[in-house]
C-alpha cells in the first residue's frame, strides 16, 4: 500500500523531468545519435577492430628466443617463413580442405533434414524437432569432442559394431576430425537452410507440379536455387568454426595438426605471440575472401 | 552505389590499419635484436624473511607434484599442508615446460616446479625470484649433488629449491608388445609392428630423444649432447622424427592422454613418465611396463621457484619448505617414480629399497642422464655458437608434425 502510494507522489515529477531530459534531446540530435550510438561503436570500433588491429600490429614483432619476452622491431620475417616454409603451406591446404569437408557432409545432411522439418512434419513434429536438432548445443564442446574420441577408440563403439562385418572404424585421424566437426557443427546448418524452405511457399511446388516437373527437377529448378543463399549462410558458420578449431583434432586428429594448431601451439608451447599473430591472419584472409565471394550470392542478406 | 560505399570504407579502414601497424612498428624498432646470447640478469629482489600465511597458495606443477587424495585417497599432502599453514592451495597443471613458461608471464601464479628446459628462461625472463635458502631449513639436507647447478642457480644463487629428478621412460602394452623392448629403436623403428599404435610426447624437447638415440647408433654424426645440435645434426634428428611419425598413432602432452590412450588399446608403446605407468596399473592391473632403455634416457631434474611478483610469497616459501621435507619429498617421489631430492627422504619410503632403485644418492647415475635444457645457439658442448636454438626447435617440430 504504501509502496503505490509513493510510487504515486513521485511520477508526477519524474514525469516531468524525463519530458524535459527527451525535449532536450529533441533539440539536440547530434547527442541523440552519440548517446544512441556510443556504446555499439565502442565496441565495434575499440573492442573489435582494435584487437584486430593489435594482432595485425604484434604480427611484424618477434621474440627473444632465449626468455620468449617480446622484441618490438618492425620485421615481416613471420609473414615470409609463413609464406616459404613448405609444412605451412601444406598445412593450410589442409585446414581448408577438412573446413570444405565439414560444410559439404553438413549440407548433405541438413537439406533432407530441414526439408522434412520445414514441409513434411506436422507443426507439432516440427517444433520436436527444432528442440532436437537444438539440444546438442546446450552441451559442452568438451564433452561432445572427447564422447566422439570414445566412441572412435579402439575398443570403441564405432570399431565393435563394424566388426561383425570385417572392417573397422577409421581410428584418430583427419577423417575423425571431419566427422566430430560435422557433428558439432550440423544444427549451425539446418537452422538456415530450415528458415530459407519455410520462406518457398508450398504453392510454389505445386505450380512446379501442374507444370509438369518431377521432384527431381522441382528441387533443382525451383527448390535450389531459392535455398542457395540460405546454404551458404549455413556454410560461412560451418565453413568459419571449423577453420578456427584446434580442440577436436587435437583430441581425435590423432598426428594431424591444422591451422589454428599452429597459432595455438605458438602461443601456448612455442611463446611466440608475434608469430601466432601473424598465423591468425590466415583464417582471416580466408574468411574474407569466402565472404566477399558470397557476397554476390546474396546470402549476407539472409542471414 | 551503397555498396561500393562500403566497399570504399573498408579500404580505408584496411589503410588505416596498416598505417597504425606502421607507425607501431617504427617507433618502436631499432630496440631490441632476437640474438639468444643470454641477456643480462634481471634485478629482481630476494626475500628475506617469511611472515604469516597469506592464506592462499597458486602453483603450477606437473602432474601428480600437489594431490590432495583425488587421484587416490591415500596420496595426500596438500590437505595436511594446508591444515599445518592456513594456505589454500590452487593448483594447475603444467603439461610441458613451455606451457608452464607461458603460465608464469601471467603473473597469476605464486610459484611453479620448473624443469631444466624452463628454469633459465624464467630467471632470465625476471619472471621468478631469487630462493633465500636459509629460510627453506629443509635445504639443508638437498642431496648436495643437486645443488648450484646449471639449470637452477646463477653465480652461486639458487633460485630454488631442488624437488627431484627421473628418466623418461619406455612404456609398452604388456599383452601386445613381445618381445620385450629395450632399447629406443623399438619406437623409431620405420618398420615397427605397432605401426599406428606408436605414441610420442608432444614438445620440441621431444627432438632430444631422437638425438640421444642417434649418438648411442650413429656416431659419425658426432653428437655429444642431445642438446646441442648443429644443423646438420639437427635435420638428421628431425629426418628420424619424420620417419617415426608414420608409426605414431598420436601424439601426448596431456597425461591423461596418454593413460586414457594406453587403457583403451590405440597407443601401445611410446616414452612416458613413471606416474602415468603407475596410474595405468592401478586402474588395469599389469597392463604396462616401463624401463629405462639401453641407450639411457633423457630425464627431468625440477625445481621449485617461486615467481618474482607472488602474490602469496610466505605461502610459497612454506609450500618450498613442505615439499621438500623427508616425508613429504618422500610421498611425492614414491607416487610420481621419481629419485627425491631430498638426502632425509629415503627413511620415510614405504618401500625400503626405492632410494636404491631410483639411484637417489647416486651422483654418477645422476649426472648420466640428459636432463631437459634449452638448446641455445651457444653450444651446450662447448663447440662455440653454431648450434640450433630452441625456436629452431620449434619450428622443426611443425615440421615433424607436418
Amino acid at each position: 500500500m504504501t509502496a503505490s502510494v509513493e510510487t504515486a507522489a513521485v511520477t508526477p515529477r519524474g514525469r516531468s523531468q524525463s519530458r524535459r531530459a527527451s525535449g532536450f534531446l529533441f533539440r539536440h540530435p547530434w547527442l541523440r545519435l552519440t548517446g544512441l550510438l556510443s556504446l555499439p561503436m565502442f565496441w565495434l570500433v575499440i573492442a573489435y577492430l582494435g584487437s584486430l588491429g593489435a594482432m595485425l600490429v604484434a604480427a611484424f614483432w618477434t621474440t627473444n628466443d632465449f626468455t620468449g619476452a617480446v622484441v618490438h622491431n618492425g620485421t615481416l620475417d613471420n609473414f615470409r617463413t609463413l609464406v616459404t616454409e613448405q609444412v605451412y603451406r601444406r598445412i593450410a591446404l589442409r585446414s581448408v580442405t577438412v573446413a570444405a569437408l565439414v560444410t559439404v557432409v553438413d549440407a548433405v545432411i541438413a537439406l533432407p533434414m530441414a526439408y522434412y522439418m520445414a514441409k513434411i512434419a506436422s507443426p507439432r513434429a516440427r517444433r520436436l524437432l527444432v528442440v532436437a536438432i537444438l539440444t546438442p548445443l546446450w552441451a559442452s564442446y568438451l564433452v561432445k569432442a572427447y564422447a566422439w574420441r570414445v566412441l572412435l577408440s579402439h575398443d570403441g563403439l564405432v570399431n565393435w559394431a563394424l566388426q561383425p562385418f570385417g572392417t573397422k572404424g577409421p581410428g584418430y585421424g583427419l577423417v575423425a576430425v571431419v566427422l566430430t566437426l560435422s557433428y558439432l557443427w550440423l544444427p549451425f546448418m539446418v537452422l538456415p537452410v530450415f528458415a530459407g524452405l519455410e520462406r518457398i511457399p508450398d504453392t510454389l511446388l505445386e505450380a512446379s507440379a501442374d507444370a509438369g516437373a518431377k521432384a527431381l527437377r522441382t528441387f533443382r529448378s525451383v527448390v535450389f536455387p531459392l535455398l542457395f543463399p540460405a546454404i551458404v549462410a549455413g556454410s560461412i558458420f560451418t565453413f568459419s568454426l571449423s577453420l578456427g578449431d584446434y580442440i577436436t583434432v587435437n583430441v581425435v586428429g590423432g598426428t594431424s595438426q591444422l591451422a589454428a594448431n599452429v597459432i595455438y601451439d605458438n602461443i601456448t608451447t612455442g611463446g611466440n605471440l608475434p608469430f601466432a599473430a601473424a598465423a591468425a591472419f590466415f583464417p582471416v584472409v580466408v574468411m574474407l575472401t569466402y565472404l566477399v565471394a558470397v557476397r554476390r550470392t546474396g546470402a549476407l542478406e539472409n542471414v | 552505389m551503397q555498396r561500393r560505399r562500403w566497399m570504399a570504407m573498408l579500404a580505408t579502414g584496411t589503410a588505416a590499419l596498416l598505417v597504425i601497424s606502421g607507425c607501431g612498428g617504427s617507433s618502436s624498432g631499432g630496440g631490441g635484436s632476437s640474438n639468444s646470447a643470454a641477456p643480462p640478469l634481471p634485478d629482481v629482489a630476494m626475500q628475506q624473511s617469511v611472515g604469516q600465511g597469506e592464506g592462499e597458495l597458486d602453483l603450477i606443477n606437473w602432474a601428480g607434484y600437489a594431490e590432495d587424495g583425488s587421484n587416490d585417497k591415500s596420496v595426500d599432502w596438500v590437505h595436511p599442508f594446508e591444515k599445518a599453514t592456513g594456505c589454500t592451495v590452487h593448483d594447475k597443471i603444467g603439461n610441458t615446460s613451455d606451457e608452464m613458461v607461458q603460465l608464469m608471464k601471467t603473473g597469476q601464479y605464486d610459484g611453479v616446479s620448473a624443469s631444466g628446459d624452463a628454469t633459465l628462461r624464467l630467471i632470465y625472463g625476471g619472471d621468478v625470484a631469487p630462493v633465500n635458502t636459509s629460510l627453506v631449513p629443509n635445504y639443508a639436507t638437498i642431496q648436495p649433488f643437486l645443488k648450484d647447478r646449471a639449470w637452477n642457480s646463477v653465480n652461486g644463487q639458487m633460485y630454488g629449491i631442488p624437488h627431484g629428478w627421473g628418466a623418461n621412460l619406455l612404456m609398452w602394452n604388456t599383452k601386445s608388445v613381445h618381445p620385450a623392448p629395450t632399447s629406443w629403436g623399438a619406437v623409431f623403428n620405420p618398420n615397427s609392428p605397432y605401426k599406428g599404435k606408436v605414441t610420442a610426447y608432444d614438445s620440441p624437447i621431444y627432438i632430444a630423444d631422437a638425438s640421444l638415440y642417434l649418438m648411442k647408433h650413429v656416431p659419425s654424426l658426432g653428437i655429444t649432447n642431445p642438446y646441442a645440435l648443429d644443423s646438420k645434426q639437427l635435420a638428421a634428428s628431425v629426418d628420424l622424427l619424420k620417419e617415426q611419425r608414420k608409426t605414431v598413432g598420436e601424439y601426448w602432452n596431456d597425461y591423461t592422454k596418454e593413460v586414457q590412450a594406453f587403457e583403451s588399446g590405440d597407443s601401445t608403446i611410446g616414452t612416458t613418465w613413471q606416474v602415468i605407468a603407475n596410474l595405468v596399473n592401478s586402474d588395469k592391473k599389469g597392463l604396462v611396463k616401463a624401463i629405462e632403455p639401453s641407450e639411457g634416457s633423457t630425464g627431468w631434474s625440477d625445481t621449485w621457484m617461486i615467481a618474482a611478483h607472488a602474490k602469496h610469497p610466505n605461502c610459497m616459501y612454506k609450500w618450498m619448505n613442505w615439499i621438500t621435507s623427508p616425508t613429504v619429498n618422500a610421498q611425492v617421489a614414491e607416487w610420481f617414480g621419481e629419485a627425491p631430492a631430498q638426502s632425509l627422504a629415503c627413511d620415510h619410503t614405504s618401500d625400503k629399497n626405492f632410494c636404491a632403485d631410483y639411484h637417489a644418492a647416486d651422483k654418477a647415475y645422476s649426472d648420466s642422464l640428459y636432463y631437459w635444457t634449452t638448446p641455445t645457439t651457444h653450444c651446450l658442448d662447448g663447440r662455440g655458437n653454431v648450434c640450433t636454438d630452441y625456436s629452431d626447435w620449434t619450428q622443426a617440430w611443425t615440421d615433424i608434425k607436418g
